[in-house]
């Protein structure tokens, strides 16, 4: 099988390459690419002019819900919600039901994954047995079935003794350990940022320190148990500035930031919008600028999703019952590219935050990039094209976003995936 | 304005109708659908507010008590969170407007058998009720309930967020033994991180051109309440000689204690009204409590009751009395604007 993709602008950081090539695919993996190619025979081929080709996105962070809760999101269904937004692999949480604690619910996703999943899917085991903070789960099992790092995500590890362990005995077997970072005896499991706006609306509020001190803590522990330590949906400027410090200190801490702390602010709760409820909470706009600082001078290794669907009748109820989360694949490139329209920073530096970035902290050697022998996961986007969000004609399941409505510019028109195209919008 | 109009004229005349015309010259803008929050309502529909719960009060004291405003119109008041006070004011306004009216307290259980929040409104929708007033402890909630349904909403109280009525009454009663509002300090003692009274007491204040002063342990004083308009102090003693009004917020003993301050008995020697306290203040200064009143915690029996004599009274029974003229104002004038 040969796919050739012509005329495209391609961007690959980890290459090094900006500019118009030819892209041949043979058998699932880049065979090369030149100024202009020429080949006799070709099962297909895509003519990319004036579209951007790009290493597949890979997003660490997002919650698939099956098993348990397939009425939000299924591995099937979410997985199309990431080829429509680019994404050829995605990272998915093991806070489903039952929790993914143990190697035959890890075993159960990658087959469904396998059978029914159109990008590439690769689970993360839970800290805790059933995300209750209090044994280690079987870790060691989950990582012969498969599981790229732990989480208890959803939940945080409130018992310092469990958590240093668990990064010792997840060291082990080269896993990195993702966390949640929220004191939750002082967020109180808030979805609302404290301060003025949750003051004016009567609702309690988590401060940033619930979320620091989880980040101090959980370096702390990267130093003592020479752990890797991912932090996910870093929210607050106070946290950036730990890991910056981290970093230069030589720990080995990597980190993440979602679009909606990037473009939203606390804000975006007023009249009580559940579609804006979300744990770390939407911060102020201090600290929405903070990440983008920390985005433009590189301490941010990632941009991530935390694709979190939920039903209606779980946001159409009072603020502080709402599920907490929103779902991001679908509009994650297109928000995140107004970093690029807004010369932040360069489509390069975009293409490494969401893509080779997180190939490197999965270690994955063959993904991230599309160099001749990679695995042929592509993004082909048009950088030009506007849309306006419209939540019904999303691919997942679910429609909870804060994003409804919003215009936005740059659009996918082809996802290729181990050198097949699973998503096509011309 | 022309929608408002046209409603108006396909109603039946009533004996308010006339006085109601000449006070919707007075607005700035349309009356929002429902009425949720003080925040948005402009000064001069507050002053309209309370011009028509004068006139109501006016007429009771001739006798007239009950009126026809709205004659035919149904009322449901939904109490998810119990309040004998504020329940049985707004079925008194009610009743005094000829409302054909029920009351409903769900149980929570209820609701958390499945039926969401939003079922049971859409099933009392179809009953095609004119207004609903709804007392709820989640913030948000009367707001949520607002987008169910085509009846105006009142906001009777919601979790941490505003109790408007509430702040009508009180504006209502400090009008009423002051004069105006204008100028005039208003100093708040207590729980104002997770009071409604305090919020909507600010709002209707500022926007009346009062001055607002919160006092309280740190602990209760939740971050940004100045962005509302507010100032805030921790010594009662340095502010009470400044006040106009001085208004004491309940404390609730379960919530408190574990956290936000070591004992009442701790809390009542820093914050409770005392005689010392009370010889601190202006001689006409008010003393108001939105009630139920801890006695000996945030006012001391003696106070409460208003047995002591020269000097600063307390106006807790003013406010209950003045709650019912409020709540027939605002229940018609949104009745009708619906
Ligand atoms: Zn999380």
């Amino acid at each position: 099988m040969k796919m050739l993709i012509k005329n495209g602008h391609v961007v690959d950081p980890v290459a090094k390459k900006d500019g118009l090539f030819d892209l041949l695919i043979e058998d699932g993996k880049i065979k090369k690419w030149e100024k202009r190619l020429r080949v006799d025979t070709v099962d297909t081929i895509i003519d990319a002019k004036g579209l951007v080709v790009t290493p597949g996105l890979i997003d660490l962070h997002t919650h698939l819900r099956e098993p348990g809760y397939e009425y939000k999101e299924t591995i099937k269904t979410g997985s199309m919600a990431a080829a429509a937004g680019g994404f050829t692999t995605i990272v998915c949480m093991a806070n489903t039901n039952p929790v993914n604690d143990n190697a035959v619910i890890t075993e159960f996703i990658t087959k469904r994954a396998q059978e029914e999943a159109i990008v590439n899917v690769l689970p993360i085991g839970a800290i805790s047995k059933n995300l209750e903070g209090k044994a280690m789960a079987d870790i060691g099992q989950m990582a012969e079935a498969g599981i790229v790092g732990i989480s208890d995500d959803g939940r945080c590890v409130m018992d310092t003794a469990l958590m240093r362990k668990s990064m010792q005995y997840a060291r082990g077997f080269g896993l990195m350990v993702v966390s949640h970072a929220e004191d939750e005896c002082l967020s109180g499991h808030g979805s609302m940022n404290e301060g003025p706006v949750a003051t004016e609306l009567g609702l309690s509020g988590s401060p940033n320190a619930a979320e620091e001190l989880i980040v101090a803590r959980d370096i702390a522990l990267a130093e003592l148990t020479k752990a890797k330590l991912h932090i996910a949906h870093m929210s607050s400027r106070g946290s950036l500035e730990l890991v910056k410090a981290a970093k230069k200190r030589g720990v080995s801490v990597t980190c993440e930031v979602t679009p909606h702390h990037l473009f939203l602010t606390d804000e975006a709760v007023r009249g009580y919008n559940t579609n804006a409820s979300v744990r770390p909470p939407l911060r102020s706009r201090e600290d929405a600028l903070a990440l983008r600082r920390g985005i433009e001078d590189g301490f941010v290794d990632t941009i991530a999703t935390d694709h979190a669907p939920h039903a209606s009748f779980e946001k159409e109820v009072e603020f502080a019952q709402a599920a907490h989360g929103m779902v991001g694949l679908e509009t994650s490139l297109a928000l995140c590219l107004k970093l690029v329209q807004d010369r932040s920073i360069k489509l390069s530096q975009l293409i490494k935050l969401m893509s080779a970035n997180p190939a490197h902290i999965l270690g994955l050697k063959s993904k991230g990039t599309l160099k001749p022998g990679a695995d042929a996961d592509i993004a082909i986007f048009d950088p030009n094209e506007k849309w306006n969000v419209d939540p019904t004609k999303f691919y997942s399941k679910s429609r909870n976003t804060p994003f409804g409505g919003w215009s936005l510019k740059g659009k996918i028109k082809y996802t290729v995936v181990n050198g097949k195209i699973v998503y096509e919008n011309i | 304005m022309p929608a408002h109009k046209k409603k108006l004229n396909t109603n039946p005349p009533s004996q308010a109708e006339g006085f109601f015309l000449a006070l919707k010259e007075k607005f700035t803008g349309k009356l929002p659908k429902d009425c949720l929050e003080i925040k948005s309502l402009s000064r001069n529909q507050i002053e309209t507010i309370l011009d028509l719960a004068q006139e109501f009060k006016e007429k009771e004291a001739r006798g007239q008590k009950k009126h026809e405003d709205l004659k035919g119109k149904a009322l449901i008041n939904i109490f998810f969170e119990p309040s004998t006070r504020t329940r049985t004011s707004f079925e008194l306004a009610g009743r005094r407007l000829s409302a054909d009216m029920m009351t409903i307290a769900p149980q929570a259980s209820s609701l958390s058998k499945g039926e969401s929040l939003k079922d049971m409104i859409e099933n009392l929708e179809a009953m095609g009720p004119d207004l609903m007033v709804v007392r709820h402890a989640a913030s948000g909630a009367p707001g949520l309930i607002a987008s169910y349904t085509k009846a105006a909403v009142v906001n009777a109280g919601d979790g941490s967020h505003e109790h408007p009525t509430q702040a009508l009454l009180d504006a209502f009663t400090v009008k009423e033994k002051l004069g105006e509002i204008q100028g005039k300090h208003l100093v708040i003692v207590g729980d104002i991180s997770y009071s409604r009274v305090a919020r909507s007491n600010i709002y209707a204040f500022c926007k009346l051109g009062g001055k607002v002063t919160c006092v309280g342990p740190a602990t209760l004083i939740p971050p940004g309440i100045e962005k509302m308009g507010a100032k805030v102090e921790t010594d009662l003693d340095k502010i009470l000689p400044h006040a106009d009004a001085v208004m004491f917020l309940r404390i609730q003993k379960e919530r408190q204690e574990k956290m936000n301050f070591p004992s009442i008995a701790e809390y009542t020697r820093f914050y409770g009204m005392n005689r010392t306290r009370w010889a601190a203040l202006k001689k006409e200064a008010l003393i108001m409590h939105p009630g139920p009143i801890n006695r000996g915690v945030e006012i001391e029996p003696e106070i409460a009751d208003g047995r002591l004599e020269g000097g600063a009274q307390t106006v807790i029974l003013d406010q209950v009395k003045n709650g019912t003229a409020v709540r027939m104002a605002v229940l018609s004038l949104w009745g009708r604007s619906k």
